[in-house]
């Protein structure tokens, strides 16, 4: 099986310790994982703004450049979705003259490209990863990842069989942290008010660690959380599942239970 | 029936009703909205009853997925072919004794019931909620004319009393907690009619007597009531009416005439399309198995009922919506709400802020195209409803006929900025420009990157950015006025992949 790594834009140029997670991660389970050089970015936030001409371009590139592959895999639900639902809406606005070879192209690549905990858990058909990560987490299913994809509790199985990892339950998980790509600086007071009362969520479980399937909401969480000088730490789910260890950094937080308290 | 009228029908001149007239574009309300705490208490409140209760009598039921599957094609078969239904109706409420008119626009609808009204002599009329009346502004038409309009709902006549603007389809008093609605009945009841029981309390019982009480008054003394309604029936003729106080059974039974404003989406093909219906509506709207009163008429009868019915039917831009193979979705809507109990962004700034008489996820996709966007240029608030919304699909999962929500604001926003019917956004469109310039090529990207890379060594310390001015950041100052932002890594993935061959090489 022939593996790529779609790093996403937003996880290359920000997060890069994302995609070094992932890269580790599948190697510690055997498989090596390509990493074309071509790649660039989905096309989302030009989709998602209205963009579609532009959209479509870089769309095009992407199917050029992952069709070569037999599963992509990508640590982002949000990337994940703009491929496999919006793709075929993209065939749709095609020229006449290229929809074709576009629409077979789409129709080719888009059914093998993998949010992280889908492609674990239906491809490699792994649950515990080999990771031990000792500290309280909650996790947030970030809306792609939950009403596009439909991840459902992948994520969790993932989550429960790591070493020494405490999951506590995320109050009122499934409302949305308020990014929303463009929305975030479009409507920034809304955008805000919803981080607020989702970071309240985050300190009413307890929790050290926020985790979720999304750098991308994370930023926004983690930001407003920073803002407050909070003490809860955000993390993707592919870091703590390539973590092997104690993160001594989390310790200077109080633990989820003092929190509770 | 003599009806002694002991209280003034109106004891001054009443000013127009307020309208959405001139309302700022959606970020700059929402954050009028947002700094309003009561507001969002009781918002916060009540979305989060409604919506539990809406989700529990939802999973109680096997076929929920097959019945929202049922109502959507119902509502796709109407949509398809609405010319042979409309003429079916029409036909089949001629035959029952009704009286059939047809409006393109919202003057003309108010001019037809104007002139029903004005022809039987009145000055007042009473009305049961309807969202179509609000569309048109008939309240205001009819005063223009001398009539007065009396609101028989609940929630509307809050809104009515209070001269404040509806907030949401099925409880357009939302954001007003008891303690206000206490407050507006104390001062403007006795100013059209009964006041308020002296002495009156913020208890839900005691307000609902009041409410009973002032429109008792109402109901004795008008000759002509005003209703929209939920459905109606093309081979019957049969309009029918659901709710939950029997204020509107009230309006439909008394008056000797009754005048219905009807969307012409409002259709269902057969009698037996309504038991699809009337369990996906109560369900979904205030979380009922089935509501109080569902009341249904056809034509007129002697002896029972009022004696003159006319229907109106109100294209008002629907035929818009519907040319548009994508967009057209939004007329299977059945205004129960849900979209609005679940939206995040609706819990947080009300629905004064859509600036429209619809509201919420579905507000931001029927008003634009009822106002034009899929034919021309819009005006910049209607531009801004598209993107009102952060994508997170809640609407689309809790709709009972299935409007994917988000794929039409999608489509939405690349009308405005594609198609460019919205305001310009110069800057919007360079920035998009240059990230696809960048994406255009891999080493492109990379360049970028480096930029970025550099820059930490200027806006991070500690890693991450604190609040950046607003004027000198742009998109940076609105992220980070309540929220920090990282600082941009010293190495992208890409640069670091290259330079270990993926890890292998580490020093």
């Amino acid at each position: 099986m022939r593996i790529a790594l779609f790093i996403t834009c937003f996880n290359d140029t920000m997060f890069p310790e994302t995609g070094k997670s992932v890269v580790r991660l599948l190697r510690r389970l055997g498989h090596e994982v390509d990493f074309p050089y071509a790649q660039t970015c989905c096309g989302q936030m030009h989709f998602n703004t209205g963009y579609r001409n532009e959209a479509r371009g870089i769309a095009r590139s992407f199917v050029e450049t992952f069709a070569p592959y037999d599963a992509v895999v990508t640590p982002s639900g949000s990337c994940a979705a703009m491929v496999r639902e919006q793709y075929p809406v993209l065939v749709g606005g095609a020229a006449p003259a290229t929809a074709a070879g576009f629409a077979e192209a789409v129709g080719a690549v888009a059914p093998r490209v993998y949010e992280l905990s889908e492609f674990l858990v239906d491809v490699l058909r792994v649950r515990d990863v080999g990771a031990s990560f000792p500290h309280t987490v909650a996790y947030h299913p970030t809306c792609h990842s939950l009403r596009s994809l439909g991840v459902g509790d992948r994520p969790l199985r993932l989550l429960r069989a790591v070493r020494g990892l405490r999951l506590v339950a995320l109050p009122r998980a499934d409302e949305c942290c308020g990014f929303g790509g463009t929305f975030a600086v479009k409507n920034a007071e809304t955008s805000a008010a919803m981080g607020r009362d989702k970071a309240a969520a985050v300190l009413e479980s307890g929790a050290q660690v926020l985790c979720a399937g999304d750098n991308s909401c994370l930023m926004h969480i983690g930001g407003v959380m920073s803002r407050q000088h909070a003490g809860v730490r955000v993390m993707h789910l592919a870091d703590i599942l390539a973590s092997t260890g104690p993160h001594p950094e989390l310790d200077t937080f109080p633990s989820g239970d003092l929190a509770a308290r | 029936m003599t009806s002694v009228q002991p209280y003034p029908r109106a004891v001054e001149p009443r000013p127009p009703e307020p309208t959405f007239l001139g309302m700022p574009p959606f970020p700059e309300a929402a954050r009028t909205a947002l700094s309003d705490a009561q507001l969002r208490a009781n918002l916060r409140k009540a979305t989060h009853t409604i919506r539990a209760r809406r989700q529990a009598v939802v999973d109680e039921l096997p076929d929920w997925e097959r019945l929202r599957a049922a109502g959507a094609a119902i509502k796709d078969d109407v949509l398809a072919h609405l010319p042979r239904y409309l003429e079916q109706l029409e036909a089949s409420v001629t035959a029952a004794g009704g009286t059939v008119h047809w409006a393109r626009d919202a003057d003309e609808a108010n001019a037809i019931v104007v002139d029903i009204v004005r022809a039987h002599g009145v000055d007042e009329v009473v009305k049961i909620k309807s969202m179509a009346t609000q569309e048109i502004d008939l309240n205001n038409a009819l005063g223009r004319a001398g009539i007065a309009a009396w609101e028989t709902d609940l929630a509307e006549m809050i809104v009515q009393l209070g001269h404040d603007l509806p907030s949401h389809l099925l409880v357009p008093a939302i954001h007003k907690n008891r303690r206000e609605i206490r407050d507006v009945f104390v001062a403007e009841m006795g100013r059209v009619g009964r006041p308020a029981p002296a002495g009156l309390t913020e208890r839900p019982a005691d307000l609902a007597e009041a409410a009973r009480l002032h429109l008792r008054e109402k109901f004795l003394s008008a000759k002509v009531a005003i209703s929209g309604g939920n459905f109606a029936v093309a081979e019957t003729g049969t309009v029918c009416v659901v709710e939950s106080e029997g204020n509107g059974r009230m309006c439909l039974t008394l008056p000797d005439v009754l005048v219905t404003v009807l969307g012409i989406e409002k259709l269902v093909p057969r009698w037996e399309d309504l038991e699809v219906f009337l369990q996906l509506l109560p369900r979904s709207s205030t979380g009922e198995r089935m509501n109080p009163y569902t009341s249904m008429w056809t034509g007129v009868t002697d002896g029972d009922g009022p004696r003159h019915f006319h229907l109106v039917l109100l294209d008002n831009g629907r035929s818009d919506v519907l040319a548009d193979p994508v967009g057209r979705q939004a007329l299977r809507c059945i205004r129960c709400s849900a979209c609005l109990n679940v939206c995040p962004v609706y819990e947080r700034v009300g629905g004064h802020a859509y600036g429209s008489v619809y509201p919420g996820p579905i507000g931001a996709i029927l008003t634009p195209q009822l106002r034009g966007l899929n034919q021309h240029d819009v005006d910049a608030q209607t531009a801004s409803l598209p993107y009102a919304s952060t994508l997170c699909g809640a609407c689309f999962e809790a709709c009972p006929v299935l409007i994917d929500i988000p794929q039409i604001l999608t489509r939405q926003r690349a009308q405005l900025t594609d198609l460019g019917r919205g305001p310009a956004h110069h800057a919007e469109k360079a920035a998009m420009r240059a990230v696809d310039w960048a994406f255009g090529q891999p080493w492109r990207l990379g360049l970028a990157q480096h930029a970025a890379s550099f820059s930490r060594h200027v806006v991070g310390r500690k890693g991450r950015i604190g609040k950046v001015p607003r004027l000198l950041g742009g998109p940076l100052g609105r992220w980070t006025a309540a929220r920090d932002a990282p600082a941009p890594p010293s190495e992208s993935f890409r640069s670091w992949h290259k330079r270990t061959a993926g890890g292998l090489e580490e020093p």
